[in-house]
């Protein structure tokens, strides 16, 4: 027992949220402790709104009452919150007035432990940040390692295929979940199933490419872990052949039903200047009506030589996010298909004896081949001195991966870009004026990944 | 196709370094990157803004403590902190790194949230990660770590730090 009493007759209202627990500036103020700049940060900042201007904005909406606003707390063990995402709302009735997310519970320092690792070990860091999208922190990591050996040029053509692939099938389950999350906080439960099920139907293939469901480690710098399994262009087939019946399940399921337009259209409005503002991108900004995809506009990879849309949204509401999303699966299929097309013999990893080690049969015969083993797993390999950025699309936007290298075999700073973390910032202005019920709706269309959040 | 990680880059010379806005455009890797003082920061961002670099993508701090010998361009005086702001061009379809030297001394810099309103969690990101201090920022207040805590994490003498496991009940076996 502490030794602090509690007055059993005390009303529990006159505890504000922010004494509840100890963690006090980064929580909600209350209205009358407010400064000017504090609400500009919340609702004026990104219409270039003048201070007597945000200050109007901040005034309350004409009711009968004085004081009738209340401060509540949402998460982090909110069901609907994704992990742990806590938002702390004033409300006035059910309209939100201000919203303000608290991150950091997932908080690892996995950018500290990046700089400990070297860029060998640096995969198993990076791909558990966004854990629902694996293979794109392994490509934006192993990408920058690769710049800065100057070796970007010669990754061989069926390493760079096999990574599209992933790519792709990754944004394919990545999106998949967002279905299936999206339709369980809205109230079809009956999708969370099914999207799940597609999702580890997806996961299967990963598992027989790399032994795991999900943070794989297979994309490194040089090229991939292994080749395609044997067997691996049917169970691709067979991913194409189930799932696209199974998206027009969907269509039927939510797209055209009534229920679920009205919970979604108009629901969590952001504009394309709020949304370049915000930093916004990948589905949040595409939903806005700006066609930004890294893929077509910025190619990495082979990408300049598929043939894929770029699914954009026309009013930037939750239910543009959703149909994004699911059209993108559309397209990932699309592009998985030119990809069996053309998908290359040859080698899965570049042959340069600094960043790869030799082959499991050499070890058994050279004894130089076993040093070089030991040598690159236990001292990895060094990469030149520079910084550079290397950004890619992930399934939530644009998922950056800042590079400093001093010179020795670990990164002197490894940062990631993560666009959940961009968007958690976008919450507070879609929020804003609309229904408490609908902060579920605008969370889970925004498709935030906590680990990606908070790294 | 050979690498060769031990080559020491050579400093570009003086006269062949090109400037944009008044401050030294390089190349690292084939990405141009800017760099500029504290004193220009804000103003070059503006014009880089006009200029069609419409979206700060991203912007985070490297701690150069350890690592003093870093290729500069000549005029730019190495220090401590280094804010790195990537930019982006919707239009042109090309990216600008910005980076700017901050001392030790005084860790601090102009926000850049009247203009890119979206580097706000970025900045309180680097603010609790390096205690950099963003001059003009609405709420700079720690963002990943808790508000009681001590240090700032990535900062270079940070310790990685050890907690000590106490396996309990070893005994009671």
């Amino acid at each position: 027992m502490s030794d602090t009493t509690i007055d059993p007759g005390a009303p529990w209202t006159t505890l504000a949220p922010t004494e509840q627990t100890g963690e006090g500036a980064q929580e909600m103020k209350r209205r009358s402790e407010l400064g000017p700049r504090e609400l500009l940060r919340e609702v004026g900042s990104v219409l270039r709104m003048s201070e007597a201007e945000v200050a109007k904005l901040g005034e309350l909406p004409p009711a009968p009452d004085e004081d009738q606003t209340m401060i509540i707390n949402m998460g982090p063990q909110h069901p609907s919150t994704h992990g742990v995402l806590r938002l702390m709302l004033e409300l006035q009735g059910e309209t939100v007035l201000r919203c303000k997310p608290i991150i950091g519970y997932l908080h690892t320092g996995m950018e500290k432990t990046g700089e400990q690792l070297t860029y060998m070990q640096g995969g198993t860091n990076v791909t558990r940040m966004d854990y629902l999208s694996p293979f794109f922190n392994e490509l934006a990591f192993s990408m920058a390692t690769e710049r800065l050996l100057g070796i970007d040029g010669d990754i061989p053509e069926r390493a760079v295929w096999m990574r599209m692939l992933l790519s792709e099938l990754n944004r394919m389950s990545s999106h998949l979940l967002f279905l299936a999350t999206n339709g369980m906080d809205i109230g079809a439960v009956s999708m969370m199933i099914y999207g799940w099920r597609e999702r580890e139907e997806v996961l299967r293939f990963f598992q027989k490419v790399t032994g795991l469901r999900m943070n794989h480690n297979f994309i490194r710098p040089g090229g991939v872990a292994a080749d395609l399994p044997p067997g691996w262009r049917d169970d691709v087939l067979r991913l194409l052949d189930m799932i696209p019946p199974r998206l027009d399940e969907y269509d039927v399921l939510m797209t055209g039903q009534p229920i679920w337009r009205e919970r979604l259209q108009g629901v969590g409005v952001i504009t394309p200047d709020e949304a370049l503002a915000l930093g916004a991108t990948g589905p949040v900004l595409r939903s806005t009506g700006v066609a930004w995809d890294l893929r077509r506009d910025l190619p990495y990879l082979h990408y300049d030589e598929v043939d894929f849309d770029v699914i954009v949204g026309s009013y930037g509401d939750a239910f543009d996010r959703y149909a994004i999303r699911l059209n993108e699966v559309r397209e990932s299929m699309k592009i998985v298909r030119q990809i069996l097309d053309r998908m290359p013999q040859g080698d899965y990893r570049v042959q340069n004896k600094k960043v790869t080690p030799p082959p499991r049969a050499r070890i058994d015969e050279s004894m130089e081949a076993l040093i070089h083993h030991f040598k690159i797993f236990t001292e990895g390999f060094k990469v030149p001195a520079g910084e550079v950025y290397v950004g890619i699309e992930s399934p939530r936007g644009e998922l950056g991966c800042y590079i400093a290298s001093d010179g020795s075999a670990t990164p002197y700073r490894m940062h990631m870009r993560a666009p959940s973390f961009a968007h958690v910032q976008c919450l507070p202005h879609m929020m804003r004026g609309g229904l408490v019920a609908d902060a579920v709706a605008v969370i889970s269309s925004v498709d935030p990944v906590l680990g990606d959040v908070d790294r | 196709m050979s690498v060769e990680p031990d080559k020491v880059v050579e400093p570009v010379e003086t006269t062949a370094v090109p400037l944009l806005h008044g401050a030294p455009l390089t190349d690292s890797f084939g990405q141009a990157v800017l760099h500029v003082t504290r004193e220009q920061y804000t103003d070059v961002m503006c014009r880089l803004a006009d200029d069609g670099y419409t979206v700060a993508i991203d912007l985070t701090a490297v701690d150069y403590l350890e690592f003093a010998g870093r290729v500069l361009p000549d005029g730019v005086e190495p220090e401590r902190f280094e804010v790195v702001v990537n930019l982006l061009d919707l239009v042109n379809r090309k990216r600008l790194r910005v980076r700017v030297q901050v001392p030790e001394a005084e860790p601090a810099i102009p926000s850049l949230f009247d203009l890119h309103p979206g580097t706000e969690a970025f900045e309180r990101e680097v603010f609790d990660m390096f205690g950099i201090d963003f001059t003009g920022h609405p709420d700079m207040t720690r963002i990943l770590m808790p508000e009681d805590w001590d240090g700032h994490p990535l900062r270079k003498d940070y310790a990685i730090g050890e907690i000590p496991v106490q396996f309990k009940h070893v005994g009671a076996r």
